[in-house]
C-alpha cells in the first residue's frame, strides 16, 4: 500500500463526504429537488449496508435476511402512526429494540449453521417477517400502510421538512460510521475479525466465538432497524415488498460492490448502485438486463470492490 | 513416577464409526516436563490431541488436569485453565498481521473482550507482551506484515509466539518442526529447550532427532494403543517398541531419520 | 369432514412436493458437486414454461411442445455453466450468491424482452383437460395426477441414473467426496457439465408441467426457488433422498396448511383469532420446519456431518 493510492482512497471518502453534506444547498442552486431524495434514499440505505458490512464484510456472516430489519424498523413508525402516536423517540426506540430482540432469537439458530445453511436460515427468517407482515390485513397486509405523518421529535427538528429530514438522516450515517469505525478496532471488533480468518484458533486461543458473533449479529440487526425507521418516514409508506428477499440481495450486492470489510466502501457501494439505477433506469426499459450483467461482471471482475480498487490493492491476494 | 501428574489421561477411548483411533489411553504427564507422543501414521497422535484440546470429545475415560475434570470441557474453555495448542497444519489468521495475531492471543488471556470502543492495537497492555512474545520466537521484526505471505517456517513460528503469549501452563504441539527447513527447525528446538522446565509441554513429532533432543520422556501410540512409556534410553532398548516401530529409525540416529514427507496427511489429522 | 376436498388437498400437496423435488434434486446434486449455490435455477424454470408455451403455439400440441422446449433448456442451462458457473467454481458463497442474482436480474429482463410483460397461456388438450372419478363423491382433474406420475417416474428414473449406472456412480462420488473425483481420473468439467444440463433439465420439467396451471410469467420462479431451497436446506444438502422427502414433506405442510390451519386453530381459540393469525402462520410453517430442523441438526435430516 503506497502513500499515494492511500490519500486516493481518503481523498475519494473526503469528497464523497463534502458532497453529501452539501446536497440541499446544490438543491437550492440547481431547483432540482429529485436531488434530494436520491440523496435521502442513498443516506438511508448506505447506513443498512455499513450495518450488514459489520456482519458481512468483517465478520464473514453471509446473512441473506437483512432487508427484514429495514422492513421491522418502517413498521415501528408505520403502526404507532396508524394509531396516532407520534412521538419520534418511541419510534426508534421501538424499532432498534424489536431488530435487537429479533436479531437475538433468529442469531441463536442461525449462528449454529455454517456456510450455505447459514445464508438460507437467515433469508428463511426474513421470509417469517415478510409473510407475517402480508397478514396483517389491519395493517394493510400486501399492499402496504400508508405512513400519514412523520415521526415528531422537537419543534427544532421537523421531518416534514426535506432538508431537515435528509441532514438527520447524514448525522446519522456519519455516527454509525464512526461507531462501526471503533467497534472493528476495538478487542471485540478483533475477535469478530479472527473468527472469519480462522474461527477454530480463535477458539483454540479461548474465544467463545458463537457468542461474539451472536453480539455482533445483534449490533448489526439493531442499527438497520434504526435506518428502517429512517426509511419509512422517509418514503412516508411501508410494504411487506421492502422486506423481499430480493431486496437483501441488492443489500449484499451494495457491501460487495463498495468493498466488504472496508469501512467507507458501503456508501460508495448505495451510491454507485443508485446512481446506476437511476441513470440506466433512464435510458432504457430493459435495463435491468445491464444491470444483471454488470453485477456479473462485478464479481468475476473486481475482486474487492471499489475500495480495493482506490487502495490499489486486491484483497484475495492475500489469500492463500 | 514420583514427580506429580498436572495431566491424567485414564482410559480414553475414541472411534469414528466403528474404527477406534484411541484405545484405553492412560498417561500420566508430569509437571514441567517434555513429554514426547511418537508411534507410526495414523497411530492417533493428532486424535489424542484434539481430545485434549477438546476439539474431539471422547467417547469414555477422563482427563484429569491439574485435578479438575476436563473430559466434556469446551475446546474454548480450556485455554482459560493454561492449555494451548498448535496444530499440525499451522493455523494462524492469514488475513491478518503478524502483531494482530498475536494481540488476539493476549487479548485472550486478558479476560473477556467486550470492549466495544478503544482501539486495541493502541493498548499497550495488549501490544507490550505481544511483541514479548514475537522476540521469543524472533519475529519481532516481521509484527507489521501480513501472516498470509510470511514463509512456512515463519508461520510455525508465529503460531509459536500466539501459544506463549497465552502464558500457558501445558502446551499442546502437533508436529512443530513439520515441514520446516533445516535452520527454521534448529530455531524452533532452541525455542523449546528455552522453555524447558518452566512450561509443561505434550509433543507430537516425527522427527526422532527432535524427539531425543528434547523429550524427557515418550510415550510410544500404536494403532491407538500405548505400547510403551519411559525416558528416552528406556524407550530406545524397549524390545516392543523397536519391534512394534523403531528399531531401524533408532538406530540411525543422528543421522537424517525423516521416514517420510512430514506434511503429507495422516489419517488421524482431523 | 368434506373428503373430496381432503384428498383434493393431499393431491395438491403432494404435486407441489412433486415439483419441488424436480427443482430441488437438480440443486441439491449441483451444490453437492460443484460446491455452488445457484440462485438462478428458478430462472431455468421459469425458461422452461416460456419455451414449452412458444413451441406448444407453433406445434399446436402440449406434448411435442413440451418435448422440444426440453432439450431447449438443456442447452440454456449449458451455455450458463459454461459462461458464468463454470468461474465461480473456486469462489466462495458470497460470490455465488451475487452472480447467479445477477443471473436472474437477466433472465427476467430477456424473458419480458422477448415475450412481453404479460403471461403465456399454455391450453391443455382435452386428454389432460378431464377429470378422473374414483367414487361417487370424489373426481380428481386428471391433469395433476399426471404431473405427480410424470414426477415420480422421473424420480425413479433420477433414482436409477444416480444408483445404477457409472455416470452415477461418479456423480455420488462427487456429492460426497469432491476430491476423489479428480484423484479417479475423471473429466471434472465434463462431470459438472452434465450435471447442470440434467439439473436444467428437471428445472425446466417442473416448470412446462406448472404453466398450464398457473400461465408462464416473469419471475414465477423466484419464490419457489427460496421454497426449493428450503427443501434440499431440510433435507441435507447433496442428498437426493433427503430431497425427495423433504420435498413431499413440505409440499403438504404447506398445502395443508394453507387449507386446515384455520380449522386446527379453531380448536383452541376464538374463530376470529384464527382466522386472523391462520394465514400468517400456514404462509411461515416451512420456514418454521427450517428453522427447527435446523436448530436441532445444523446440517439437515440427510447432511453430512461438520459441512
Amino acid at each position: 500500500m503506497s502513500l499515494s493510492t492511500l490519500t486516493l482512497r481518503g481523498f475519494v471518502t473526503v469528497l464523497m463526504l463534502a458532497v453529501l453534506a452539501l446536497v440541499p444547498p446544490l438543491v437550492d442552486l440547481t431547483g432540482n429537488a429529485f436531488l434530494i431524495d436520491l440523496a435521502t434514499r442513498c443516506v438511508i440505505l448506505a447506513i443498512a449496508a455499513v450495518s450488514l458490512n459489520l456482519i458481512l464484510g468483517y465478520g464473514r456472516m453471509i446473512s441473506f435476511g437483512h432487508a427484514a430489519y429495514l422492513g421491522i424498523g418502517a413498521y415501528a413508525v408505520g403502526i404507532p402512526v396508524y394509531y396516532e402516536i407520534y412521538n419520534g423517540y418511541l419510534h426508534i426506540l421501538v424499532a432498534m429494540a424489536v431488530s435487537a430482540v429479533f436479531a437475538f432469537a433468529t442469531g441463536l439458530v442461525c449462528l449454529r449453521t455454517r456456510g450455505v445453511n447459514f445464508i438460507m436460515i437467515t433469508m428463511a427468517f426474513a421470509q417469517m417477517v415478510f409473510f407475517t407482515f402480508v397478514s396483517m390485513e389491519e395493517y394493510g397486509g400486501d399492499d402496504g400502510l400508508v405512513i400519514e405523518v412523520r415521526s415528531e421529535f422537537s419543534r427544532f427538528i421537523n421531518l416534514e421538512d426535506a432538508t431537515t429530514l435528509y441532514y438527520v438522516c447524514f448525522a446519522s450515517l456519519l455516527v454509525v460510521l464512526y461507531l462501526v469505525k471503533r467497534i472493528v478496532s476495538s478487542r471485540f471488533g478483533m475477535v469478530i475479525r479472527g473468527a472469519r480468518g480462522n474461527e477454530l484458533r480463535m477458539q483454540s486461543l479461548g474465544f467463545d466465538t458463537f457468542r461474539y458473533k451472536l453480539i455482533c449479529y445483534v449490533i448489526a440487526g439493531t442499527i438497520c432497524g434504526f435506518a428502517g425507521a429512517l426509511l419509512g418516514n422517509f418514503t412516508n409508506f411501508i410494504s411487506p415488498e421492502m422486506m423481499d428477499w430480493t431486496r437483501s440481495g441488492e443489500l449484499i450486492f451494495m457491501v460487495v460492490l463498495g468493498g466488504a470489510g472496508s469501512l467507507f466502501g458501503p456508501v460508495l457501494g448505495v451510491s454507485v448502485f443508485l446512481l446506476l439505477e437511476e441513470f440506466l433506469s433512464g435510458l432504457w426499459l430493459y435495463w435491468q438486463l445491464v444491470f444483471g450483467i454488470f453485477l456479473i461482471l462485478v464479481v468475476l471482475f473486481a475482486n474487492g470492490g471499489i475500495d480495493s480498487w482506490l487502495s490499489g490493492r486486491s484483497k484475495r491476494s492475500h489469500d492463500s | 513416577m514420583t514427580a506429580k501428574a498436572i495431566l491424567s489421561i485414564a482410559n480414553l477411548h475414541k472411534s469414528f464409526g466403528g474404527v477406534a483411533a484411541t484405545k484405553q489411553v492412560s498417561l500420566d504427564v508430569v509437571e514441567g516436563e517434555i513429554h514426547a507422543i511418537i508411534g507410526p501414521n495414523g497411530a492417533g497422535k493428532t486424535t489424542l490431541v484434539s481430545q485434549l484440546a477438546g476439539v474431539l470429545l471422547p467417547d469414555s475415560g477422563r482427563i484429569l488436569f491439574q485435578g479438575n475434570d476436563i473430559t466434556q470441557m469446551p475446546a474454548h474453555r480450556r485455554p482459560h485453565l493454561g492449555i494451548a495448542r498448535s496444530f499440525q497444519i499451522t493455523s494462524i489468521i492469514l488475513d491478518m498481521t503478524v502483531l494482530e495475531n498475536v494481540l488476539l492471543a493476549v487479548q485472550a488471556k486478558a479476560g473477556h473482550s467486550y470492549r466495544f470502543w478503544a482501539n486495541s492495537g493502541d493498548d499497550a497492555s495488549l501490544v507490550e507482551p505481544a511483541m514479548a512474545s514475537l522476540e521469543q520466537v524472533g519475529l519481532q521484526n516481521q509484527a507489521m506484515q501480513m501472516a498470509g505471505p510470511l514463509s512456512h517456517g515463519e508461520h510455525r513460528q508465529l503460531e509459536m509466539a500466539m501459544v506463549l503469549a497465552t502464558h500457558p501452563v501445558l502446551i499442546l504441539l502437533d508436529e512443530p518442526t513439520a515441514g520446516m527447513g533445516q535452520e527454521d527447525s534448529s530455531r524452533m528446538v532452541r525455542t523449546l529447550q528455552a522453555l524447558k522446565g518452566s512450561r509443561t509441554i505434550i509433543l507430537v513429532e516425527h522427527d526422532m532427532n527432535t524427539v531425543f533432543m528434547l523429550a524427557d520422556r515418550i510415550t510410544v501410540l500404536v494403532e491407538g494403543q500405548v505400547i510403551a512409556t519411559g525416558d528416552p534410553d528406556a524407550i530406545r532398548s524397549n524390545p516392543r517398541v523397536r519391534q512394534a516401530y523403531l528399531g531401524e529409525e533408532l538406530d540411525s540416529i543422528p543421522s537424517e531419520p525423516r521416514a517420510e514427507d512430514p506434511m503429507a496427511h495422516s489419517p488421524s489429522a482431523c | 369432514m368434506d373428503w373430496t376436498l381432503l384428498t383434493v388437498q393431499l393431491l395438491n400437496g403432494l404435486q407441489l412436493g412433486i415439483l419441488l423435488f424436480l427443482l430441488a434434486s437438480g440443486l441439491t446434486l449441483i451444490f453437492g458437486i460443484m460446491d455452488v449455490v445457484n440462485l438462478a435455477h428458478g430462472s431455468l424454470y421459469m425458461a422452461g414454461a416460456f419455451l414449452c408455451a412458444t413451441f406448444t403455439q407453433w406445434f399446436d400440441s402440449f406434448l411435442l411442445g413440451l418435448l422440444a422446449a426440453l432439450p431447449a433448456v438443456a442447452i440454456i442451462g449449458l451455455l450458463v455453466e459454461l459462461i458464468v458457473i463454470r468461474r465461480l467454481y473456486q469462489r466462495d458463497h458470497l460470490d455465488h450468491v451475487l452472480a447467479t442474482f445477477g443471473l436472474i436480474l437477466a433472465f427476467d429482463t430477456l424473458t419480458q424482452m422477448i415475450w412481453g410483460p404479460d403471461g403465456q397461456v399454455i391450453p391443455l388438450p382435452a386428454w389432460l383437460d378431464g377429470q378422473v372419478t374414483l367414487t361417487a363423491d370424489i373426481v380428481l382433474p386428471t391433469y395433476r395426477l399426471a404431473i405427480i406420475t410424470t414426477g415420480l417416474l422421473v424420480g425413479v428414473g433420477l433414482f436409477v441414473l444416480v444408483t445404477q449406472t457409472r455416470l452415477g456412480m461418479r456423480i455420488r462420488a462427487g456429492a460426497t467426496n469432491r476430491t476423489m473425483i479428480s484423484a479417479l481420473g475423471i473429466n471434472i468439467g465434463m462431470l459438472f457439465s452434465i450435471v447442470f444440463g440434467i439439473g436444467a433439465v428437471l428445472a425446466g420439467l417442473a416448470g412446462m408441467m406448472i404453466a398450464p396451471i398457473t400461465e408462464a410469467s416473469i419471475g414465477m420462479g423466484n419464490q419457489i426457488i427460496i421454497v426449493a431451497f428450503v427443501v434440499i436446506v431440510i433435507g441435507g444438502i447433496g442428498s437426493i433422498k433427503g430431497a425427495f422427502i423433504a420435498a413431499i414433506l413440505v409440499g403438504l405442510i404447506d398445502t395443508m396448511g394453507r387449507s386446515y390451519l384455520d380449522v386446527l386453530f379453531k380448536l383452541f381459540m376464538s374463530a376470529q383469532n384464527a382466522e386472523t393469525s391462520a394465514p400468517a402462520i400456514s404462509a411461515m410453517l416451512i420456514y418454521i420446519l427450517m428453522a427447527v430442523i435446523l436448530a436441532v441438526r445444523p446440517t439437515g435430516l440427510f447432511g453430512p456431518r461438520g459441512r
